[in-house]
Parts: structure tokens; C-alpha cells; sequence
């Protein structure tokens, strides 16, 4: 029941009060490029969770078992970057193989997933918060990732919309989603201290 | 041959300019839009963090210029990888030794200089292609503006969220028998969203009047 509770509070406190885009600022970039329209939002949201919780959870295994036992931890980043690029590798390759057409709707975002802050900030992360558990380092990895295809898919909705208002001319584009997405984490800090 | 060198400096200029202004990355290119948003609270953090940009800039240029011919093109984006992340380390390795409290304050945001596009896009868009002392131009051009963009952006943050600038008390507080009332939210997110949205559409209008 006890390990019950911290899992399902990790998630939760990972998915909406800690949410990597509005509170931690990763994963701003595919957050600003593909938010355009709400079907290529879902899909990239779900590439990016299954590389996150892949990564997430091979990183935490490789950090707490072989880094640290054996004293390497100044290879950390490297190590970690290694893991990362090969999960991407691995969601492209089967995408193309089974999904073409969402293939060829990324383009060149799906290798610059690799370069996702949101994946290696949440490797990082889940050192930093001293999670201790294989289990609770898979939940909290798989949190981030809804977390974040929940955010990029508001912003993909608000943006639909969007093209259809009065915008002033030199707040088109970029600005206009930036101001947007700062009312938006106005928003989410309603969820601060909800946990703790 | 002056004729060659005049030629040559007015290339090196152009190069400085570009990452100042024309090509700046986080107003014109919108790079590295993470460490823009996550470290400008404060001007202190955003100049430590500029400076570890230069830093990781200039190394990773100078060795992929150094080594663009030996790379097969299949594999340049791991090499370019693995060499930032090496850099990356010594950075943050300097940080904790020396300035203990400023690493952890930046906290993640400098290993995540890895995945900071601007470094990536430099490395593959210009030292790839070119010789030393572009590529260390160009590093040092797209470094000096990141770091001035980030600067500005904290001045005006950190101005209207505690009345002071690199610590120093300018507006005096209210509650200190002045007038202004800091603004809480300026701090936040929510204030780094918006403040980069309005600067952005500023620079929209001033070029839009240079052109």
C-alpha cells in the first residue's frame, strides 16, 4: 500500500505539479515546432514518452549499477547522451517500418528528439531527486512523458484556434505561442503545492 | 594580396556580426530556448551560464573544425555529440570546484548544455564546413550574443521581479519606505514565457523597420 502511495504521487506530482514544460522549461523547442496541429502533437508526444520511459529507466538502471558502484560518475553525461541516442534510433527505425506516413510527417524532428532537454533533463532528474527505486524510476519516467504529450496537445488545441484570431502583426508566429504558453503555466501553477 | 586579406577580414566581421544580431540564436533562430527561459530569474546565474556556453562553443568548434574531414557523414551527429558532452563535463566539473553555490543554483541547466541546439547547429552548419579561425569566430560571434540575450532578458526579470539588478538595489521597495511593489510572478515561469514573447515581438518590429 506504502509503495502504492509514493508510485501513485510520483506520477501525479510529475504529470501536473512538476510538469517538465511549464515548471522545469524542457522540451521547449519541439514544444514551440510541432505544436501546430493536434494530430502530429499526439504523435510526437508519444514518441517522446516511449523514448523517455526507455531512457528514463536504462539510464537510472546504468547510473545506480555501474556508474556509481564503479566510481565512473564524471562519465555520466556521456554515458547518459549514448542511451538517449540509441532509444531514438530504435523508435525511428520502427516507425518507419510500420508507421510511414506519421515518418514522414516529423521529418526532422524525430532524430532531433535526441536533443530533447525534456529526456536528458529527466535522466538528470532522476538523479537529482534521489529515486531509489527501479519502480518508482519507471513510473515517474513514464509520467513525464504523458505530461508532456498533455501539454504539447493544450498548446496544439489553443494554436488551432489561434489561427483564427486578430493577432498584431509583429506578435504572429513564435511570440504570440510564447505569451501564450506563460498564461498557460500561469495555469498549471495552481497545481504548486498541491504535493507537498 | 591585401586585396585577398581585406577580403578576408571583411569575412571574419560579417561572421562576429552575424551571431550578434542578424543570425542571433535566441531572437532570430530560436535556439536554445531552454536555458534562455530556465536561468534568466536572476542576471548573475544567466552570465555564469553564458560564459559556460563560450566556453563549450569554442571547444566543440575548435575540435570539429579540426577533425571535419575525417568524419563519415553517418556518424557526425554522435561525434558531435560525444565531444560536447566532454566539454560539458570539464564545465560543470569547474563550476562545482570553484563557484559551488552558483552550480547549484543552475542546477541541471548545465549538463543540459549538451542538448542545447545552438551548439549542435553551429557544429554541424559551420565548423563542419569550415576552417579554424571561422569556426572560432563564429563560435565566439553566436556565444557573446547568446550571452548578451540572456543578460537582457534577466536584467528586465530580475528589475520587475525584486527592483534589482546583478543584486543591487535600484527601485527602492515598498516595504522599505519606497514605492515600487516587486512583481512575485516576474520570478516565475510564467514571467519568462511572456517577457521573452513581448522581447520577440519587439525585435519583429525593429527589423521590420530596418528592412
Amino acid at each position: 500500500m506504502d509503495t502504492l502511495n509514493i508510485l501513485l504521487i510520483g506520477f501525479i506530482s510529475i504529470v501536473v505539479v512538476k510538469n517538465l514544460v511549464f515548471t522545469k522549461f524542457l522540451g521547449i523547442c519541439p514544444y514551440l515546432g510541432v505544436s501546430g496541429r493536434i494530430d502530429m502533437a499526439f504523435g510526437m508526444g508519444m514518441a517522446v514518452t516511449f523514448v523517455v520511459t526507455l531512457s528514463g529507466t536504462l539510464t537510472w538502471m546504468i547510473d545506480n549499477w555501474v556508474l556509481m558502484k564503479l566510481g565512473l560518475e564524471v562519465t555520466r553525461y556521456v554515458c547518459f547522451i549514448l542511451v538517449i541516442a540509441g532509444a531514438v534510433q530504435l523508435v525511428e527505425m520502427y516507425l518507419r517500418k510500420f508507421f510511414p506516413s506519421l515518418y514522414e510527417s516529423f521529418g526532422i524532428f524525430l532524430p532531433l528528439i535526441t536533443t530533447n532537454c525534456a529526456i536528458l533533463g529527466l535522466c538528470l532528474f532522476l538523479n537529482l531527486w534521489n529515486i531509489n527505486s527501479l519502480l518508482e524510476a519507471v513510473v515517474v519516467s513514464f509520467g513525464a512523458g504523458i505530461g508532456f504529450t498533455m501539454a504539447i496537445c493544450i498548446m496544439a488545441g489553443i494554436r488551432e484556434n489561434l489561427n483564427m484570431a486578430d493577432v498584431p502583426k509583429c506578435l504572429k508566429g513564435a511570440p504570440i505561442t510564447l505569451i501564450t504558453a506563460g498564461i498557460l503555466a500561469l495555469a498549471f501553477m495552481g497545481f504548486a503545492g498541491m504535493i507537498r | 594580396m591585401t586585396d585577398k586579406s581585406e577580403v578576408r577580414t571583411a569575412l571574419y566581421g560579417q561572421t562576429l556580426i552575424a551571431g550578434l544580431w542578424r543570425e542571433n540564436p535566441v531572437f532570430r533562430l530560436l535556439l536554445g530556448m531552454c536555458p534562455t527561459l530556465a536561468v534568466t530569474a536572476a542576471v548573475k546565474p544567466a552570465l555564469t551560464m553564458g560564459c559556460c556556453v563560450i566556453f563549450v562553443l569554442l571547444c566543440s568548434n575548435i575540435i570539429v573544425s579540426l577533425m571535419r574531414n575525417l568524419l563519415k557523414p553517418h556518424l557526425r551527429i554522435l561525434m558531435f555529440t560525444l565531444t560536447i558532452a566532454t566539454f560539458v563535463t570539464i564545465a560543470d566539473l569547474f563550476l562545482k570546484a570553484f563557484v559551488p553555490e552558483m552550480s547549484e543554483t543552475l542546477g541541471p541547466y548545465v549538463p543540459l548544455i549538451i542538448v542545447n541546439c545552438i551548439i549542435i547547429c553551429r557544429a554541424e552548419a559551420c565548423a563542419s564546413k569550415n576552417g579554424l579561425i571561422i569556426s572560432v569566430i563564429d563560435a565566439l560571434g553566436m556565444g557573446v550574443g547568446f550571452t548578451l540575450t540572456l543578460c537582457v532578458l534577466a536584467g528586465v526579470r530580475e528589475l520587475l521581479a525584486t527592483g534589482a539588478i546583478f543584486e543591487i538595489q535600484i527601485l527602492a521597495l515598498l516595504k522599505e519606505g519606497g514605492w515600487f511593489v516587486p512583481w512575485a510572478a516576474m520570478g516565475m515561469p510564467v514571467g519568462a514565457f511572456i517577457t521573452l514573447g513581448l522581447m520577440l515581438g519587439l525585435v519583429n518590429v525593429i527589423t521590420k523597420k530596418d528592412a
